[in-house]
């Protein structure tokens, strides 16, 4: 039980732990892309993407928050380790695409444009599985292309 | 899913309300309330949701979203006074409140757009200050 000065009477005493806490952890990857679809013109290509669909691709410091929801722990105070979470994040994220062309070496951008929504909701569904437990859940996935834009998914 | 795009602008405004006195305007307002007025380094965050196209993977077209702020927000406010230059404001102190709410209102004419709704609208003052409404607040 953790009590506020200041505040009396029957709510002076607030039970935090049980209730929801988000926690994020932030990593950052570098990679190169190009945003093009295979079946249309280079014309409709540049009108649609823009600069990003330049044919030999260019690079994104991208940074990724990935926010996690859960219960505090009465214990530890934790809701999670983030030593874990950081370990998924660099598994599943960071290490397979940190470095590389997306659309050669990083399934599914060889079929899918790497644009930052799909992106969102590759790196969603990868590490979904590993925050889906009783005690903490995958809430949001917040993935920078640069620090003026940026896409948000909660897997709706 | 949602995407947000952030629009640097700079412009000046002064905070004081002809209803208060001089005394009552110094000590709710502070250095804000400096008769010649000063001037921030704003941030503009807006926010649109929708669903990506399934052919372009895109919600929407980047170009399109700077060309609607800068249109619609940054033609009217970037480097300007916002006490004396900006029509909507209308008389309301330029506290970075009343600007989240004014911008969001000229923003939200323009949506929702094909797929697309207009989330959030978000104004950092400064770097440690941000301001933000929500646009299912904005509908009421």
């Amino acid at each position: 039980m953790i009590s506020f000065y200041g505040i009396s009477g029957p709510t002076s005493n607030i039970n935090l732990f049980g209730s929801k806490m988000l926690i994020t952890r932030r990593v950052e990857f570098s990679a190169s892309h190009r945003c093009a679809v295979a079946a249309w013109s280079d014309d409709r290509n540049r009108e649609v993407y823009g600069e990003e669909a330049n044919p030999y691709g260019h690079g994104h410091n991208y940074v990724l928050e990935v926010t996690l929801s859960g219960k505090v722990d009465e214990v530890t105070g934790m809701i999670v380790d983030l030593k874990d979470v950081k370990a998924v994040l660099n598994r599943e994220v960071v290490e397979p695409m940190d470095h590389r062309y997306l659309n050669a070496e990083v399934p599914p951008f060889d079929k899918v444009v790497p644009t930052a929504e799909n992106m969102a909701r590759e790196i969603w569904r990868r590490i979904l599985p590993h925050f889906s437990s009783d005690t903490v859940q995958l809430h949001e996935v917040r993935l920078y292309e640069t620090e003026n834009l940026y896409v948000e998914y909660r897997g709706e | 899913m949602t995407l947000t795009a952030r629009y640097p602008f700079s412009a000046s405004h002064r905070l004081h309300s002809p209803l208060l006195s001089e005394v009552r305007n110094d000590e709710i307002y502070g250095k804000c309330n400096n008769p010649h007025g000063h001037g921030h380094n704003y941030w503009l965050e807006v926010t649109v949701a929708g669903e990506p196209d399934a052919e372009s993977g895109l919600i929407l077209e980047r170009h399109k979203l700077d060309q609607l702020v800068s249109e619609e927000i940054l033609s009217r406010v970037s480097h300007r006074n916002l006490n004396e230059q900006l029509d909507e404001m209308n008389g309301l102190v330029p506290t970075t409140e009343n600007l989240v709410y004014v911008l969001a209102g000229i923003l939200e004419k323009r949506f929702p757009g094909p797929g697309l709704s207009l989330e959030r609208v978000r104004i950092l003052e400064t770097k440690n200050n941000r301001f933000e409404t929500e646009a299912n607040d904005l509908k009421q």
